[in-house]
């Protein structure tokens, strides 16, 4: 009985491959993929996971092509490049920023993709095509288009700021929040200093990074994620951030609002690449194409808050950000700039700079000297400076030695005397 | 018979061995070569001779160990002497209670602490109730160092504990029956029996105390950068493995430091426990 029971299931496994096989005689190349795994690497909270009756999207595409998604997440472009790079893991598909891409495909790690492959490519329209960071169009297909703007409480703020010089703001101390990674602060300095974001003058990056020092005296907090718990409880009354995470955190907390200051802002893309000698191409380009079936883009949209490049999505008059004005504003309304890759040799200043900004403690007359003024904007001195700050702990680093060394030779001296005792 | 044993004990320590020289030689060789070469793998004392420039972050973390280090010790010493005294099923509770924490994970817990201590957090709209003006908590040195302390009491309470418990009572009798009153006996007996649980108690505060990036960033606003975090962002955001293996390099060599002087003070009063 055991035996014809097995016979049977033996059977059945031999036949079912067949079955399905001949179901689908066109897609020959898709239906081999069943059973594959797609590794897919993405922001944190980008992507709709079936939370309060949206559409999960990798289940869906699980369902639709039988194709296993692995899917892992990262919180910015660096900790992503640095984890690609050290070589301990390999994806398939990856959905970094403009200027990352850029670097990644100068560095050779994305793979071309096939665009006979993605049909949905249709949705994407010109204006959001071969940008500067993919000349040709070649490695990426845009996954969210936003900007960076600020963000501010109105029951703190009674006046809606026009300009990022708000965040230098002495009146506000202690309450301002700011972007703790360089780029993106470093973008804002640049701006109210009329600068290219991505300029390649040493001068000119000390600048900013002198500017930066200078908001010190407002103590601003610097955050990653967790502006959203301060901006939402009303712990801080100004913050730079995205505007798509600013339309969550007003659904929180109505009294937030935003504005997009006359200085310029950060406008950005993020956008789906495949890389380099990913294992399962085939199956990582019907990935990008099912991102840009019309339903899943707006699915992704509606979740994410960012704005969508799916032409589709965002001509949808039942889509919730519809002529939404933050998320899609009038082409020309503000001045934006667009984040390029730099060479090694300034990512490297930017990066010690930043360490200096971030290091640096505002001394009483650097107070006065806000903006601009004061003899502290000497390029690389004040890293030489010893602060107030820093010979304080020396002192009482200092002082704790000695008394630990003169326990010490008390303990000696009196071992010494007992033994002649 | 004698050389089998040998042999024996030989291969049964072999995947030890090879534990050791897979996770912890070979990571600290890795260390040492990256601080001394470039991106492109050529020697270079440049990443040595930039260090200077984080002097200030190295003083402030070495200064916030201490202190963390110091008010443990100052909490855990009385309570770890408390809970010894206690009847054994006492003690088995006491012990579980300073170990609850630790079954919750350390970000949760130090989120958490964001949580309380915020502006308009639970102690401040508590005080708001009570009619006493919000105080400025997070975001400031002293969060760092709460932080510190909540997080790595129970390692300085564990040791300095298992040492008193099995403290030997009748030395302490003894010192009584001399004539010594309390203050003589904690002075003269239980303090000196117990340094060695004190001694690796501080070590095991101090070194994550001063190489913790996690609680600074979260409690300090950023603004408290300690030596974990510029090491973090040299691994994470800069790339710059070369200039983070060197300070990593450093922090190690004073750890090592401070434990050598911190073990002079346990020599001859019995081994270090750890």
């Amino acid at each position: 009985m055991k035996k014809i029971f097995a016979f049977l299931l033996a059977l059945a496994f031999c036949v079912a491959p067949l079955s399905v096989a001949f179901a689908a005689k066109g897609d020959d190349d898709i239906e081999s993929l069943r059973g594959t795994k797609l590794y897919v690497y993405n922001w944190g909270e980008y992507i709709s996971d079936g939370e309060d009756g949206s559409l999960d999207v990798n289940a869906a595409f699980e369902e639709k092509y039988g194709i296993q998604v692995v899917y892992d997440t990262y919180d910015n472009n660096e900790v992503m490049y640095s984890k690609l790079k050290s070589g301990g893991v390999s994806y398939d598909v990856v959905i970094p920023s403009d200027y990352m891409i850029e670097r990644m495909i100068a560095e050779d790690m994305l793979e071309k993709i096939d665009f006979d492959n993605i049909p949905n490519f249709k949705y994407i329209p010109e204006k959001y095509r071969n940008l500067s960071y993919d000349p040709k169009n070649e490695y990426s297909i845009p996954y969210t288009v936003s900007y960076v703007g600020l963000i501010y409480n109105t029951s703190m703020v009674k006046e809606a700021p026009v300009s990022w010089k708000a965040l230098w703001d002495t009146e506000y101390e202690n309450r301002i929040l700011m972007f703790n990674n360089p780029r993106d602060a470093f973008a804002i300095a640049q701006s109210i200093l009329g600068m290219d974001y991505n300029m390649e003058s040493d001068v000119a990056w000390r600048t900013a990074a002198a500017l930066l020092k200078e908001q010190k005296t407002v103590s601003p907090v610097y955050v990653n994620d967790e502006v959203f718990l301060k901006m939402e409880a009303g712990e801080a009354a100004l913050a730079p951030y995205y505007v798509g995470d600013y339309l969550t955190m007003h659904d929180n907390n109505p009294d937030l609002a935003f504005v997009y200051p006359e200085e310029g802002v950060n406008y950005f893309f993020d956008a789906a690449c495949i890389l380099k000698g990913a294992k399962n191409k085939r199956a990582a380009e019907l990935y990008l194409d099912f991102l840009n079936e019309p339903e899943v883009a707006l699915a992704n949209a509606e979740y994410i808050c960012y704005g969508s490049p799916n032409e589709a999505v965002y001509t949808d008059p039942d889509y919730s950000y519809y002529e939404d004005e933050l998320l899609y504003p009038e082409e020309g309304s503000f001045k934006t700039q667009l984040f390029r890759n730099m060479s090694p040799e300034t990512l490297a200043l930017m990066s010690t700079l930043w360490d200096d900004v971030k290091n640096y403690v505002p001394s009483a007359n650097s107070y006065s000297a806000l903006f601009f003024g004061g003899e502290d904007d000497a390029p690389g001195a004040d890293a030489e400076k010893m602060t107030a700050e820093t010979a304080k702990y020396a002192v009482c680093i200092g002082v704790f030695l000695a008394l630990v060394i003169a326990y010490l030779i008390f303990r000696f001296v009196r071992k010494k005397y007992r033994e002649n005792a | 018979m004698n050389r089998r044993s040998a042999l024996l004990s030989r291969v049964i320590a072999s995947p030890y061995i090879v534990w050791a020289a897979l996770f912890i030689i070979a990571p600290l060789f890795f260390v040492v070569y990256y601080s001394f070469t470039n991106s492109a793998g050529d020697f270079t004392l440049l990443n040595i001779q930039t260090l200077h420039k984080y002097l200030p972050t190295f003083l402030r973390s070495i200064w916030f160990g201490i202190v963390a280090t110091l008010i443990c010790l100052v909490i855990a010493f009385p309570l770890a002497y408390i809970i010894s005294q206690k009847s054994e099923k006492a003690q088995r509770t006491f012990v579980m209670l300073v170990m609850l924490p630790m079954w919750m994970s350390f970000l949760i817990r130090t989120y958490s602490w964001m949580a309380l201590l915020q502006d308009t957090g639970i102690i401040n709209s508590f005080l708001g109730k009570l009619g006493i003006d919000p105080i400025h908590m997070i975001n400031t040195g002293g969060a760092v160092i709460l932080g510190m302390v909540y997080n790595f009491l129970p390692y300085m309470i564990l040791p300095i504990y298992s040492v008193m418990a099995k403290l030997d009572y009748s030395m302490v009798e003894a010192c009584q029956d001399l004539g010594g009153n309390s203050f003589n006996v904690i002075r003269r007996c239980i303090i000196p029996m117990s340094i060695p649980g004190v001694v690796s108690g501080i070590t095991m505060v101090f070194v994550p105390s001063v190489s913790t990036f996690y609680i600074s960033q979260k409690l300090g606003g950023g603004s408290f950068d300690l030596i974990g975090d510029v090491i973090e962002r040299q691994f994470q955001q800069s790339y710059n493995y070369n200039l983070g293996a060197a300070l990593s390099l450093v922090l190690m060599v004073l750890i090592v430091i401070s434990m050598a002087i911190m073990n002079h003070f346990s020599e001859g009063e019995g081994e270090m426990i750890i």
